[in-house]
């Protein structure tokens, strides 16, 4: 590795201004600043983390009121138009893909469905399965890693094996396999729901390994430290040790890994429904849309643009977000 | 190669302004386009020029190399075991029948006649006596007569469905249908040609003796899987792999899913045939594993035709109907694409909830997701496709699909739930094959429109390869609840037999590879059926198709989409091109001629 031995940036060198901003803040810092606080100071310099922020947020926002939305633009994401389609050539009959004041992203080839009603739909499906598969992951990781770096001997060994195998797994075939034989029905749930169910579940299986590995080292480095040692000194149970001291220095680590693994997630989500193992159709999802939109690429470019922009943009956002929330955690970031 | 010595930094510019001439050149083949009827500059004889009726006949001339494209090899090249239309179309290169289908455009085609045999058959004893001679000077590939013997015995390896299975089995079903012959492969006799019911007198006569008459006999024979097979050449399993030549065109070379090659059997004898013209001195078939890859080869005139003739797919589609609308025929292929209902789901053993999906459906959805009044085909209205003899075609509409209903009509699907004891709908499972983009596109269709009439669907996207293990077996189905199951289905040959006694006969219910799928049990088609292989005037067996038909609809088994159409390339280098009935729709491949032998 070569490092510049010394580049003097305007961090390096901040204005008269900012010094004295940063002594005043400084000075509340005397009585006292949390570890959320620090990071939250500098998380608001980082204007590209800021700003895959705000996307991630609206992002919630728009997929949880989709129902809403569609409703005001009077679209439903199963009706079909197909007065808008072309006969001859199953596309729509509009420019760019049949875009519209009606239809502000175009119809579907072949149904007229409505692309953008169709989006916000799959964003529901895109982020619950990859928020939710990222928490089993979180919980899993975090319970396992924790105690393999604990209580080390053999709890460590069997842990440790099981992460290296998990990480060897061909998780994508395997899912494909799985999900191919699910039954239909399953607890209650039926349709499209079982499909959610599922992924979120094996998704969130096959990941936990990566948080583990993580919470493990750093929980083995930590054990060691004086203030454990303190604690345990005085009495302290293993129980009190491992909530009370361990884990929130841990808590840093997984909430970066927790961010950086939600964009994953979505485009394991992706793969699975462009691969036709997602959810059931008529239910939207943006894999699903780009895997139609193949047999359409030269006719209709704008129906493969569309979701693909929106995978883009979601994982781009999720990942400067991540890139910020780990280098304003990380006590050792160069900032 | 001339320049071996120019660096690779030179390679690579010498390539790189290759590319861009090549994209120059087809940019400037996109922009000649025209969509004239009647021929094109660039040669093309026009949009349908070719659609049963000949196209520049007199254009072909001998020689050059023939090329094909396809996406899909054949499922063997063995005469008795491949099963694919465009097999048997292709077949005729390297085989010869007694009878085939005339090489005539349209109807014309599906008519039988005199291949290896001098005349049609001789048919005595009411109808169960066929009587063949053979021609004189007709060959093998290494220069021996074709006897009756070799007719027979390639008839026979019909039986060893053990080793050849795959094939059509109409032969063994109608001169054994008690399966008392085991097939040449476990034959005692000395000569391999035990079977009792086909007699050789002289290497020149062969005569059939049917057990009980079948009307479409002789269309049996004129299937590929009738085709002589001399016993010393006969590989047994290996046999798709290099046939043994009757025909004009011999197996140079082939490897499985990449590339065939057949050049001139020197010993066939122009004389002895009256069908085949073999213009062509070779003919060859690349394979891709992309349809979107074979239809830009087609489209920039590297490949003349596509073996598959199963239509462009959406892509090249578009641009084909776009710039080159000179180089396309737009036939009827034969096929009726349908929706079918389980009589052992419920509700739809209750044929007023089997009425209500008919009429609740979209039908103009339901085309437009096939593909369009041109790609996908006319609205269908009932299940005999317009190519068998008694077809009505949308004349015959009895829940008038291509009419008034043909948007769907949810008050009287409505009034046929109330009637089915369902007002409120249900709930059912769509069976489709995963494989097929076109097929999941209907079934969302038809999803989409049951929903306004309270039929609540869910899709299930089955493994498109393991059809007769899923919906062919009637307890699979009706353990999976599938109430209606997406297919397409077209004839083996053109009549009611080759078409519908799969679909319609009880007797053809079973536990694996089902095709009745609706589990029809009804004496009055059973009955018909009966009835057609015992009438032998042409016009009796007319009317009795179209009664059988009419049974069907009025059981509302089926829901028919369309009856299909193709978009079919030609090249502008081809000729002599023409779609025949007897192969669906498909061009006639054993006539085909080059205009230019040197391209």
């Amino acid at each position: 590795m070569t490092a510049p031995l010394h580049e003097p940036t305007a961090e390096a060198a901040p204005s008269p201004a900012e010094e004295a901003a940063v002594a005043t803040a400084d000075a509340k810092a005397v009585q006292g600043r949390s570890l959320g606080r620090i990071a939250w100071e500098r998380l608001k310099r980082d204007k590209l983390a800021l700003t895959g922020g705000v996307v991630v947020l609206l992002l919630v926002l728009v997929a949880l009121l989709a129902p809403v939305i569609t409703s005001i633009l009077g679209q439903d994401p199963n009706e079909y138009h197909e007065n808008l389609i072309d006969p001859l050539f199953g596309t729509p009959t509009g420019s760019l893909g049949g875009i519209s004041g009606e239809h502000l992203l175009g119809v579907e080839p072949v149904n007229g469905r409505d692309i953008f009603a169709r989006i916000l739909y799959g964003a529901r499906i895109s982020l619950l399965v990859g928020f939710l598969s990222a928490v089993v992951a979180v919980i899993l990781g975090t319970v396992l890693g924790i105690l393999a770096g604990f209580f080390g001997g053999w709890v460590d060994s069997v842990v440790s094996r099981v992460m290296d195998g998990l990480l060897a797994f061909p998780q994508l075939l395997f899912i494909i396999a799985l999900v191919s034989v699910m039954p239909s029905d399953l607890l209650g749930l039926t349709g499209s729901n079982v499909r959610v169910f599922v992924m979120i579940l094996v998704i969130g299986f096959f990941g936990w390994p990566y948080i583990g590995r993580v919470v493990r080292g750093q929980t083995l480095s930590l054990r060691e430290r004086e203030y454990v040692e303190a604690a345990r000194s005085l009495g302290a149970g293993r129980l009190y040790i491992l909530f009370k001291e361990l884990l929130p220095n841990l808590v840093a680590p997984i909430v970066v890994y927790t961010t950086m693994m939600i964009p994953t997630n979505i485009l394991t989500e992706a793969a699975l429904s462009f691969l036709g193992v997602g959810v059931k159709p008529p239910t939207a999802s943006w894999g699903q849309m780009l895997s139609s939109a193949i047999d359409y690429y030269e006719s209709d470019p704008m129906y493969m643009v569309v979701p693909g922009l929106a995978i883009f943009i979601t994982v781009l956002a999720f990942n400067l977000f991540g890139d910020g929330v780990r280098d304003a955690l990380d006590p050792k970031a160069s900032r | 190669m001339t320049t071996q010595r120019t660096s690779g930094r030179r390679k690579q510019a010498f390539a790189a302004a290759a590319a861009v001439a090549a994209l120059l050149t087809t940019a400037a083949c996109g922009g000649g386009s025209d969509d004239g009827d009647n021929g094109s500059k660039t040669g093309a004889a026009g949009f349908d020029a070719a659609n049963n009726k000949v196209a520049q006949a007199d254009l072909a001339k001998k020689g050059g190399t023939l090329k094909f494209g396809a996406a899909q090899d054949a499922d063997s090249w063995d005469t008795t075991r491949g099963y694919y239309g465009m097999m048997w179309n292709f077949a005729r290169y390297y085989s010869r029948q007694l009878v085939t289908n005339k090489a005539e455009p349209g109807a014309a085609g599906a008519e039988i006649t005199p291949d290896l045999a001098t005349e049609t058959a001789k048919v005595t004893d009411d109808g169960k006596t066929y009587t063949y001679t053979l021609r004189d000077g007709i060959t093998w590939e290494d220069g021996k007569p074709i006897t009756s013997k070799d007719v027979k015995y390639g008839i026979e390896r019909v039986w060893a469905q053990d080793v050849l299975s795959g094939g059509p089995t109409y032969l063994k079903d109608v001169l054994d249908p008690k399966g008392e012959y085991k097939g040449p492969y476990k034959d005692t006799s000395a000569d391999k040609l035990g079977l009792k019911a086909i007699e050789t007198p002289d290497d020149k006569t062969i005569v059939f003796k049917l057990p009980v008459a079948n009307s479409d006999f002789e269309e049996m024979l004129a299937l590929v899987s009738a085709s002589p097979v001399r016993q010393d050449k006969d590989t047994k399993s290996k046999y798709g792999l290099k046939p043994f030549s009757s025909g004009p065109y011999k197996f140079a070379s082939y490897s499985p899913g990449k590339d065939l090659k057949l050049v001139r059997n020197t010993e066939w004898k122009q004389a002895s045939d009256p069908v085949r013209k073999a213009y062509p001195d070779e003919i060859t078939i690349q394979f891709f594993s992309d349809a979107n890859q074979l239809d830009q080869r087609l489209l920039s005139g590297d490949l003349d035709l596509d073996l598959n003739q199963t239509g462009m797919s959406p892509q090249g589609r578009t641009t084909a109907l776009k710039q080159h609308k000179a180089n396309l025929d737009n036939p009827v292929s034969g096929y009726v694409r349908y929706a079918v209902f389980p009589q052992s789901v419920a509700p739809f053993n209750n044929i007023e909830c089997r009425k209500a999906v008919i009429l609740g459906a979209d039908h103009v959805s339901l085309q437009t997701a096939r593909g369009g009044p041109i790609a996908g085909g006319d609205i269908g209205t009932n299940m005999l496709p317009p190519s068998v003899p008694g077809a009505e075609g949308q004349k015959y509409d009895p829940y008038k699909l291509a009419g008034a209903n043909k948007s769907g009509n949810v008050a009287e699907a409505k009034a046929a739930l109330k009637a089915c004891g369902q007002p409120n709908g249900f709930k059912t499972t769509i069976a489709v094959r995963n494989n097929k983009p076109v097929e999941v596109a209907t079934a969302q269709s038809l999803q989409a429109s049951l929903k306004k009439i309270g039929i609540t669907v869910e899709i299930d996207q089955y493994d498109g390869s393991q059809t007769a293990g899923i919906i062919g077996s009637p307890s699979n189905v009706k353990k999976k609840g599938y109430g209606i199951i997406i297919m397409g289905w077209g004839p083996d040959f053109p009549s009611v037999q080759g078409f519908g006694l799969p679909l319609w006969s009880s007797k053809y219910i079973s536990e694996s590879g089902n095709n009745n799928y609706a589990l029809i049990k009804d004496k009055a088609i059973d009955g018909l059926f009966a009835q057609y292989v015992t009438t032998l005037d042409d016009a009796g067996k007319t009317k009795i198709a179209t009664e059988i038909n009419h049974k069907v609809m009025e059981g509302a088994y089926y829901l028919p989409f369309v009856f299909e159409r193709f978009i079919n390339w030609r090249s502008d280098n081809l000729a002599n091109v023409y779609t025949t009935d007897g192969y669906s729709g498909q061009y006639d491949f054993v006539n085909l001629g080059l205009k230019n032998p040197k391209k």
